[in-house]
């Protein structure tokens, strides 16, 4: 089966610091990966990357089988590609309900043999919002949710996007147990339909309930990439972590 | 309110204006309002590209000087009516505003509002270094004192103040409908957070290259009849300064939100100019726009419409 | 038209003055937007303010125009704490420097020039000092004293900034703030004093600046619009944030000015200035030495 991200030989610099260096990935269609890591190491600059918000220096990035290399990030969103992003970005003038009709009037619209009229976007925006819990405060703006409900509404606007594989960049930091339940059931459901998910997180139980595989990064490089029990006795990953 | 319905509201009001002027019968009254319907379409075409995407254009005086030394060129060399030179002027301009884009609007928002800065000055020393335009000395646009149509005998003020009224129209029309359509939630995302816009599928750089042609062409149509307006143009009142900080001014003061900002804010401050200017002394008035952009900038950014626009959410809240 | 060698080795060695001088003026804003982010297009107008306060005292003191800019940064050093504690509080903190920054700055721009028209008029005025008429004459060159004098000063500033950058704490703190504000509030700095101290001193330069330009040529309020697109330019194509960049620019556009000037009329000078912006803008807008 081919895989449906192939991240190939990737490297970054900003000026003399190497974000990141010669970075191979692959994930499955469906999988669920984890990308674990210390602060630093370069998970954000890769997401980045892959999603085309940064340019990468060498290598390449192919998805569904297709080069991204060259494509703006709304292309790659129009591929299929979506993601979260670590500190919430909404947008702040436009209703919740808004801010879902963005990606959807602007990626899954803009698919051949996917045209829906008014009354389909809106009840799409109401599911969506359903879907996070959200749609009791469809008409409220940004700056009126809490912590948690900006996360959520992240990944609906994420979601909304109707994408095959979902970036998922630390959805859950500083949430209490119950809310990081939540979002993880969330997770699984949307990869219950068949959408392949990375998430990338620092709290382990979560990331250890949710992986399927899982890959670590430290300073710019990739030092494992397996099964999850496999890769935490891993002694390298142990170091790098915990120090020498 | 559907756009049909808009349009044709705007326009009864247009044309209710028209008549009110013409009962009125004073000169004065057409070219008061000319100059006050030019800074509703100029403030109405920056915010296009200000209000509506975020995006800060210094040089609206290049656009609308384009504009009107276009028709002081067609004016030299092949004489055409007017309604003719400001589809030119929008075209002109409008190329303009594409080109400017083009080149900097891949880079950050501070750059490009700098670059319209550099815009308008390489614009106005190409104009005075070209004698056929006029150069530093200006140009005379001579027009008859009345436009003959038919049996009917207009003065010409108020040929040229039915132009700029319908020009007014199209202008408010096209900013509400971008308003409310895809494209302008595109726009408000771009306002918002470029990023994140990309990320959900916003093609950014298009939508802004849109927007920056709409403005320009628009600037460029209200500068189109200027020099048969003001008779003779120089460099310098074609390229004032006043064009840019009045239509930042205006639609900061009005609201830059929606298309009825820039209306509120070049009534306002049209008029206190046009009051201040005959009553105490036009430096003055240009202080006092200065100072207004300022003190709206810093106390109320959403402007006068934003300001009545939080007053009925939060009563909308309480019910 | 004569190209004599005469003429040519002479508009250099103008260009070069004038460049130097540049450098004076563009210092401010290379510590402003350079390093702080903070587009100042104001900056100019804080320049011709200098101009003003110079003319005005050495008018009526009798004091040397430079010397009164130099003992007026104070006052200047203060106005830019005010300005930058405003715009803090009321776009940066709000994340709305974008466009009501910009605004704002505008708005000051437009206010500073029509309060000097309303107090000065719109005449030209000028300075008189010892170094206003006679010139160095070194073989074929001809140096107004009235142009090399403020070219040294302004050099003179410029290696000051420079030491202050890379020698002092509070220099490396502002390098550090430009680079890396989380970072530096982890160290337990205050980001923002930071930032308002080094506003401040932008804003201080440009009353020596101002005094500078005073020597150099008559000055009527307008005269700052024309720096506008000089600053950015010179700023952007020597790379944001590098002042030995910043300086090397300075130079380069003084001397095409002058040679443009020179040889094509002096009306086509303010387009040498954008047009050099307009085109580093679209095609490297990294600059020479960017970061």
């Amino acid at each position: 089966m081919t895989a449906l991200l192939h991240v190939d030989n990737i490297s970054k610099r900003f000026g003399g610091f190497v974000a990141l260096d010669g970075i191979n990935l692959e994930v499955q269609p469906g999988e669920r990966l984890g990308l674990i890591g210390p602060n630093g190491s370069g998970k954000s600059t890769l997401v980045n990357c892959i999603c085309g918000t940064l340019q990468n220096e060498t290598g390449n990035v192919l998805f569904d089988g297709r080069t991204m290399d060259g494509l703006a990030a709304h292309q790659r969103t129009h591929q299929g590609l979506a993601r979260s992003f670590q500190l919430p970005r909404p947008f702040h003038s436009m209703s919740l309900a808004d801010n879902l009709r963005v990606p959807l009037l602007y990626t899954v619209h803009a698919r051949p043999g996917q045209l829906r009229t008014p009354a389909d976007v809106e009840a799409r925006c109401g599911e969506l919002l359903t879907m996070v819990g959200l749609a009791s405060k469809a008409k409220q703006r940004p700056r009126d949710l809490t912590q948690v409900e900006m996360r959520k509404l992240e990944l609906a606007r994420a979601m909304a996007a109707e994408p095959k594989l979902l970036i998922a960049d630390e959805s859950m930091a500083g949430l209490s147990h119950s809310e990081i339940e939540d979002i993880l059931s969330l997770l699984m459901e949307l990869n219950g339909r068949g959408i392949t998910i990375i998430l990338i997180e620092h709290i382990m139980s979560a990331v250890m309930k949710f992986s399927q595989r899982l890959a670590v990064l430290v300073s710019g490089k990739k030092v494992a990439d397996g099964k999850p029990e496999d890769v935490v006795r891993d002694p390298e990953v142990v170091r790098a972590y915990l120090g020498q | 309110m559907s756009t049909i319905k808009f349009s044709i509201i705007t326009a009864a009001v247009g044309l209710a204006v028209l008549v009110f002027a013409h009962w009125f019968g004073v000169d004065y009254v057409y070219f008061a309002g000319y100059t006050i319907l030019q800074f509703i379409v100029l403030s109405t075409a920056w915010n296009i590209l200000g209000g509506y995407c975020g995006y800060v254009n210094f040089g609206t005086a290049a656009f609308f000087a384009l504009g009107a030394y276009s028709s002081v060129f067609w004016y030299n060399f092949f004489p055409l009516p007017i309604p003719v030179l400001i589809v030119l002027g929008a075209v002109g301009s409008g190329i303009v505003g594409f080109g400017m884009g083009y080149l900097t609007l891949r880079l950050r928002g501070a750059f490009f509002s700098i670059a319209t800065l550099a815009l308008a000055v390489v614009l106005q020393t190409l104009v005075v270094n070209w004698d056929f335009v006029g150069g530093s000395r200006g140009a005379y646009i001579l027009h008859p004192e009345n436009l003959e149509i038919g049996s009917v005998s207009v003065h010409y003020i108020e040929y040229l103040f039915t132009l700029m009224l319908v020009l007014t129209v199209v202008a408010l029309v096209t900013a509400r409908i971008i308003e409310r359509s895809q494209l302008g939630y595109g726009f408000a995302t771009i306002r918002d957070d470029e990023l994140a816009a990309e990320a959900c599928g916003v093609p950014t750089l298009r939508l802004k290259l849109i927007a920056t042609t709409l403005s320009g062409a628009f600037m460029g149509m209200a500068g189109a009849p200027f020099p048969y307006y003001i008779g003779y143009l120089q460099p310098q009142s074609a390229f004032a300064l006043d064009y840019a900080v009045n239509s930042i001014a205006m639609p900061m003061i009005g609201g830059t939100q929606s298309w009825i900002g820039p209306l509120i804010g070049a009534i306002v401050l049209g008029s206190a100019q046009q009051y201040a200017t005959v009553t105490i002394s036009s430096a003055v008035n240009l202080l006092i726009v200065g100072l207004m952009l300022v003190g709206f900038v810093i106390i109320a950014p959403n402007g006068l419409y934003g300001l009545v626009e939080e007053q009925w959410r939060r009563r909308r809240r309480k019910s | 038209m004569d190209i004599s060698a005469d003429l040519v080795v002479n508009a250099i060695v103008a260009g070069l003055l004038l460049g130097g001088f540049y450098a004076a003026v563009t210092a401010g804003i290379s510590i402003a937007f350079g390093m702080l982010d903070i587009v100042n297009i104001a900056h100019p107008a804080f320049v011709i303010l200098g101009s003003y306060i110079a003319y005005f005292f050495s008018a009526s003191l009798g004091i040397d125009p430079i010397i009164i800019s130099i003992l007026a940064m104070p006052f200047f050093y203060l106005l830019g704490m005010a300005v930058y504690q405003v715009y803090y509080v009321a776009f940066e903190r709000r994340g709305q420097e974008a466009l009501r920054g910009l605004a704002f700055f505008f708005g000051l721009l437009f206010v500073t020039e029509v309060t000097l028209i309303l107090t000065f008029g719109v005449d030209y005025r000028y300075v008189e000092a010892v170094y206003i008429g006679p010139s160095i004459h070194i073989g074929l060159i001809d140096m107004p004293l009235r142009m090399l004098v403020p070219c040294l000063v302004s050099l003179a500033l410029f290696a000051a900034i420079e030491l202050f950058v890379t020698r002092t704490f509070l220099g490396r703190a502002i390098m550090a703030v430009s680079q890396d504000q989380l970072a530096l509030q982890l160290m337990a700095a205050n980001p923002i004093r930071i930032k308002r101290i080094a506003f401040a001193i932008s804003i201080a330069t440009a009353s020596v600046a101002g005094a500078l330009l005073i020597v150099i040529q008559p000055v009527e309020p307008s005269v700052g619009r024309e720096y506008i697109g000089r600053v950015f330019a010179i700023c952007v194509l020597g790379g944001l944030g590098s002042m030995p960049g910043t300086l090397i620019a300075a130079l380069l556009l003084g001397v095409v000015e002058s040679i443009t000037s020179t040889f094509y009329g002096p009306s086509w000078s303010p387009a040498v200035s954008f047009g050099f912006l307009l085109l580093t803008l679209a095609f490297r807008p990294s600059g020479l030495m960017g970061r």
